[in-house]
Formats: structure tokens, C-alpha cells, sequence
């Protein structure tokens, strides 16, 4: 489906002239060109958040409300109402919690067709401070029923996901960064499917699952890891949050038994937390560790400092997952009385 | 007049070098807000160095009179007018935006000396100086607060149940300034969301209404005398500016909402400085 609404695939070569940012705003105007019905919104971040691109190219169809996320959240809604599909982006902290209601009461609880596109998440706009973080808006986003959220590893995988969205029923959150994070993706042609994660990197001694910007550094951090100390670390890309891929999850419970998540995110609620539900309910048992940010407001400071930091770069995956393979579990040999 | 002679040149002396220091905070930092900064310096210099009842030496008495620059973007401004003021030393300026600095963009009113409240997400300082105001009369304190918006920002719909709150409540200790430079990020505020007529949405909801030019210090100092008479009402201050005032190439340009600096450009910025002051007498 995706493909044939396209008209041009984005490659490793647009990815680096392009930020993710960008990417998104570019395929939001081919989508336009096919689907007469997709609207933008924006409230004073047209610029900023990519969405501008598209408003140059369809005037007509895009509103920028000013500073007022709430109302523009409720202006989506009613348009949705009348049959059109609005594409909703502001900052991440505001789309999760200025306009938090809005969100869930006027879209996910009519269960709307709207897509927001929320850029500036985590840490991306790292000097503007904690006013400007969104390092909850994933549990927020994910604890709306009929809400799907998404986190793209990168602008081909932006690309990849808005597209997807487009199909796929109902209320979706895709949250992305602010300037050139680097890519993983070379090519779209990876099968991205929403709900299903991506096996980027095989293993059996332990598996990361990142998500965003999480992922090129822990696929680095498991080539290094395997060339110098002779590990095998599965890598997956968590790139849906919900609906979670389970049956990754349990096939890296029962394969390689030991677990770290790496999100840029607040350790409390995110993907982290959902993992850990899912091995929770599972009644196997696994060395497990979440990071991201352990329950704090993050510093001040430009992202690369602050991933280094919160052990989120490739070095900091490095020494969390050797802390991991250290880390005691329940040995059972015998899985099958578990349950 | 509210300003002595000595007062006014102290005041315009002050406003010139924080915006020669803007523009090398800007550039060390690798960008900041400068337009909005520079529109609204001079309200703050005012405030600062003539009539908030402040001592850096002690900068959690509970008398003290309050800011709560709402429009936290301005930080750029309001960070080197604290450091002047003598809250803190300037070479904590140094790091601005950098790893682990108590500046970011934003002001965060527990790593700041001075800081009255954490902003940057608009539209929640109204309600913040609100509840200072009203905290000051419940506890019979004569300290008074004054806030400041941006004009953009006036589209948040919360400013607006602040507004009805203040004038409910009969706040008179509370005075809001509001940085009419008609800008925000993606053009000129009429265009995006108008707000005209301002003074009359104002009126409306109860509060007492003062326009001036912002960025003359002795309007500013007029103002906030007459708004110290308050007994019934809450005031407003509409005070028109310039984003970017006194930087010729930014001046109302809403592309310098946020930019950085080189050294050239900075070179430029701040002879233009010198040439407004100049044409001033100052
Ligand atoms: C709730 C919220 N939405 C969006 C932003 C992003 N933002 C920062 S400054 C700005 C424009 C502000 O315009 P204005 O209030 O006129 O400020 P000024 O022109 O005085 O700098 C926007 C939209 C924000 N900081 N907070």
C-alpha cells in the first residue's frame, strides 16, 4: 500500500542532506497529493517542526491556530468528525501533556483519525532545558486506549511510519527528534510494518531492545561488543510501542535471557516499563535492566552530552549491557512448569 | 517625571551593555532567543534596577517583590540582568546552553539565584504570578508581582483564564506586562493569531489598561508607577516594541525569533548597539 502512494522512496542520501524533520514534511505532501483529505495543523511551530513544508504546497489545507495547543487538538478532532485527516505536530511536550486531554478525551476516546506527529522528543532540543523535554510523553501516549505510538529509529523510518500511519485506523503518535540525529536506515526497504519490530542485529547471549535514536548506537555498540569481547547481542528495534511486539519479546525471554531496553525516555512507563510487562505476565524468568533517564528532569545541554550522560550512546550501551551480563537470574532448566 | 536625570542615564548605560553581553551570550552559546530578548530588556532593566524591592543578598525573602517572565525564552535577557543585578557571578554566563549549565534557553528558577519561577512552556506564568499575588494577600505581605508575556503567547488560552482570575480576585498588587513586538515564530502575530484590539480585550476582562513604548525607559518607569497606585484593579502594561530592538539586521524580523551569531555578524551586532545608543545620547 504504502509504495504505491509514494511516488519516490527516500534514501541514505536524502536522509543525510535532510533532517528527519524534514523527511517527514516531504512525505506529508506526496501523501497530500493522493489523499485529498489529509489536513495540517500547527500552532506556531510550522517551521519548526517540518509541517511548514507542506502548508507551502497546500495553503489551503493547513491551519496554524497560533500558540494554543489545546484548541488546535480540539480543532482536529471536529475536522476529523467531518471526514477529513487532520496531521497534527507541535513539540512533544506539548502534544503529550499541554493538550493531554484533548488527546485522549476528544480523539482517542471517539477514536479519531488523527496523526500526530510530534517532533523535539526526548532530549533532542537539549539546551532549551526541561520546559522543552518530553521524556513521558510515551507513557502518557501509550497509556490512551486505541492509541498506537511509534517511535522511529530515524528519517527513513519517519518516513516509513507516516506513511503507514496514513493506513492504519484510528489515533497514532509518531514521535521524532529536532535536527540531524544520524541514520541506521540505508534504504526503506526493510519491511516496516507497525506492531512488528526489527531484528537488526541476530544474537543468542543477550538481547537489546532499543527504540529511536537508541538503535544505530546499540546496533554499534553490539558490532563492537562482538569483535572485542565475543558476544552475541541481538538488537531489536522497537520502533511500535504499542501495540508491543510480544512474541520478540519472548522469543529474546526464552533465547537469550538476559534483557536491557535502551529509550530516551523516563525509566517509568515507556518502553522499559511495557517490556517489563510483558515478561512480568510471562512467568519466565530473565536478567533484566531498563535505561534511559532514571526518574529525573534531564540536564541542560546539547543531546550528544546528554545520551553520553544517560548512557544512551553507544559507549554507555556498552557498559550497561557487560553490567547486564553480570547481573544473576534464576537459572531453570525446566521451562515448561513455569506457567 | 519618575526618573531622575542620573537614574535615566544608569538605566540606558545598563540596557546597553546587557545587550552587547546578549549578543556575546548568543554567540558563545551557539544560538539563543535573541529577538524576543532584546524587545524586552528594557522592561526588565527598569524593574530590576530601579523598583523591585529585591536584595541579591538575599534572595529568598519572602517579602521580596516578584518577576515571572512568562515568555521563559527570554532568558536570554533576563540571565545577564540577573547577574547584573549581583545574584550571580557573569561567568556562569559562560556555559550558556552548555552541558550541565543552570542556563539553558529556559530559566529554571531552582538552579537560578534570583529566579522566581521555571518557565518556557507559555501560557502558565499568568497563573503562576496569580497565585503569588494572591499569596501575598492571604498572608498580609505588601510585596507585589509583576509578569511578563509575550504577545503570541496571549493566544494560549490560559493567559486568558489568569486574566478573568486577576481581575476577579480585584489584584491590584499584580502588574502584567505584555511585549507587543508582533512577532512569534511563524510571522507577524496579526497574521498567525490576532489579538487586536488587544487594549480592549484587556478592558473587558476587567483589568486597567496602560500603552506605552517599551523600549523607552522612562515610559516604562511612568508605567509602572501608575500601576503602583492600583488599589482596585489589576494592570496591564501593552507595551509596544521592537523584537530585536536595537540590532538593525534583526529588527522586526521574525526570521530572529532564535539565530546565532558569528563573530562577523556579532561584530555588526554590536556596533549597531553603540549607534542607537549613540543617536540617544547615551
Ligand atoms: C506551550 C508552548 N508552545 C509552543 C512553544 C514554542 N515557542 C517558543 S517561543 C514561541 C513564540 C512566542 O511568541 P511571543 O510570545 O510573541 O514571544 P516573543 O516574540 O516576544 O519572543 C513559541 C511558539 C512554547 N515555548 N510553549
Amino acid at each position: 500500500m504504502s509504495k504505491e502512494i509514494t511516488g519516490t522512496t527516500w534514501t541514505v542520501y536524502d536522509a543525510n542532506t535532510l533532517t528527519q524533520n524534514e523527511i517527514y514534511g516531504r512525505v506529508l505532501c506526496e501523501l497530500g497529493e493522493k489523499h485529498p483529505e489529509i489536513v495540517g495543523l500547527s500552532a506556531d511551530l510550522a517551521k519548526s517542526t517540518k509541517i511548514g513544508i507542506f502548508q507551502e504546497k497546500f495553503p489551503n489545507r493547513f491551519i496554524n491556530v497560533g500558540i494554543a495547543e489545546q484548541n488546535m487538538f480540539g480543532i482536529a478532532a471536529g475536522m476529523a468528525r467531518t471526514g477529513l485527516l487532520p496531521f497534527v505536530s507541535t513539540m512533544a511536550v506539548f502534544a503529550s501533556m499541554r493538550a493531554a486531554e484533548q488527546v485522549r478525551t476528544d480523539i482517542c476516546y471517539q477514536n479519531l483519525n488523527v496523526k500526530i506527529i510530534a517532533t523535539h522528543g526526548g532530549v533532542s532540543f537539549g539546551p532549551a532545558g526541561t520546559t522543552h523535554h518530553a521524556t513521558e510523553d510515551i507513557a502518557i501516549m501509550r497509556s490512551f486506549a486505541n492509541m498506537t505510538v511509534i517511535v522511529p529509529a530515524d528519517g527513513i523510518e519517519t518516513a516509513n511510519a507516516v506513511r503507514a500511519a496514513v493506513d492504519w485506523p484510528g489515533p497514532v503518535y509518531i514521535r521524532t527528534g529536532r535536527g540531524f540525529e544520524p541514520n541506521y536506515y540505508t534504504t526503506e526497504d526493510y519491511g516496516f510494518k507497525i506492531g512488528k519490530s526489527v531484528e537488526i542485529r541476530e544474537g543468542t547471549d543477550i538481547t537489546i531492545i532499543a527504540m529511536g535514536i537508541t538503535v544505530l548506537q546499540a546496533a554499534e555498540a553490539s558490532d563492537f561488543l562482538k569483535k572485542n569481547l565475543g558476544l552475541s547481542i541481538r538488537v531489536i528495534n522497537m520502533h511500535t510501542i504499542k501495540p508491543l511486539d510480544e512474541e520478540a519479546i519472548m522469543k529474546a525471554v526464552t533465547e537469550t535471557r538476559r534483557i536491557i531496553t535502551f529509550e530516551e525516555h523516563n525509566i517509568v512507563g515507556g518502553l522499559g516499563t511495557a517490556v517489563a510487562d510483558v515478561i512480568a505476565q510471562s512467568g519466565k524468568g530473565c536478567a533484566f535492566t531498563k535505561v534511559g533517564f532514571p526518574d529525573v528532569y534531564s540536564e541542560v545541554g546539547y543531546p550528544e552530552d546528554l545520551y553520553a550522560y544517560y548512557k544512551l550512546d553507544a559507549n554507555g550501551i556498552i557498559e550497561k549491557v557487560q553490567e547486564v551480563m553480570q547481573k544473576d537470574f534464576e537459572e531453570d532448566e525446566n521451562w515448561d512448569d513455569e506457567f | 517625571m519618575a526618573l531622575t536625570n542620573d537614574e535615566y542615564i544608569r538605566l540606558m548605560e545598563t540596557a546597553k551593555k546587557l545587550r552587547h553581553e546578549m549578543v556575546n551570550i548568543t554567540m558563545e552559546a551557539g544560538g539563543a532567543h535573541i529577538g524576543g530578548g532584546l524587545s524586552a530588556l528594557d522592561i526588565m532593566v527598569v524593574l530590576y534596577f530601579k523598583y523591585l524591592n529585591i536584595d541579591p543578598a538575599h534572595p529568598d525573602d519572602p517579602d521580596r517583590d516578584r518577576f515571572v517572565l512568562s515568555k521563559g525564552h527570554a532568558a536570554i535577557a533576563y540571565a545577564p540582568v540577573l547577574a547584573e543585578r549581583g545574584f550571580f557571578g557573569k561567568k556562569l554566563l559562560d556555559d550558556f546552553n552548555k552541558f550541565k549549565s543552570p542556563f539553558g534557553m529556559h530559566p529554571d528558577a531552582n538552579k537560578i539565584n534570583g529566579c522566581d519561577a521555571s518557565t518556557g512552556s507559555l501560557g502558565h506564568g499568568l497563573s503562576i504570578a496569580t497565585g503569588m499575588a494572591l499569596g501575598a494577600r492571604l498572608q498580609g505581605k505588601k510585596f507585589r508581582t509583576y509578569c511578563m508575556v509575550g504577545d503570541g503567547e496571549l493566544n494560549e488560552g490560559s493567559n486568558w483564564e489568569a486574566a478573568m482570575s486577576g481581575a476577579h480576585f480585584k489584584l491590584a498588587n499584580l502588574t502584567v506586562f505584555v511585549d507587543r513586538n508582533m512577532h512569534m515564530i511563524d510571522g507577524p502575530v496579526e497574521k498567525i493569531m490576532g489579538l487586536e484590539p488587544l487594549d480592549e480585550k484587556w478592558k473587558a476582562f476587567g483589568w486597567q489598561v496602560i500603552q506605552i513604548n517599551g523600549n523607552d525607559v522612562k515610559q516604562i518607569a511612568d508605567a509602572i508607577e501608575t500601576a503602583q497606585k492600583a488599589t482596585e484593579k489589576p494592570v496591564v502594561i501593552i507595551a509596544k516594541t521592537v523584537k530585536g530592538y536595537g540590532v538593525d539586521f534583526m529588527e522586526n524580523q521574525t526570521a530572529w525569533h532564535y539565530g546565532s551569531l558569528d563573530s562577523e555578524l556579532a561584530e555588526k551586532a554590536h556596533q549597531s548597539i553603540d549607534k542607537v545608543y549613540a543617536a540617544m545620547g547615551a
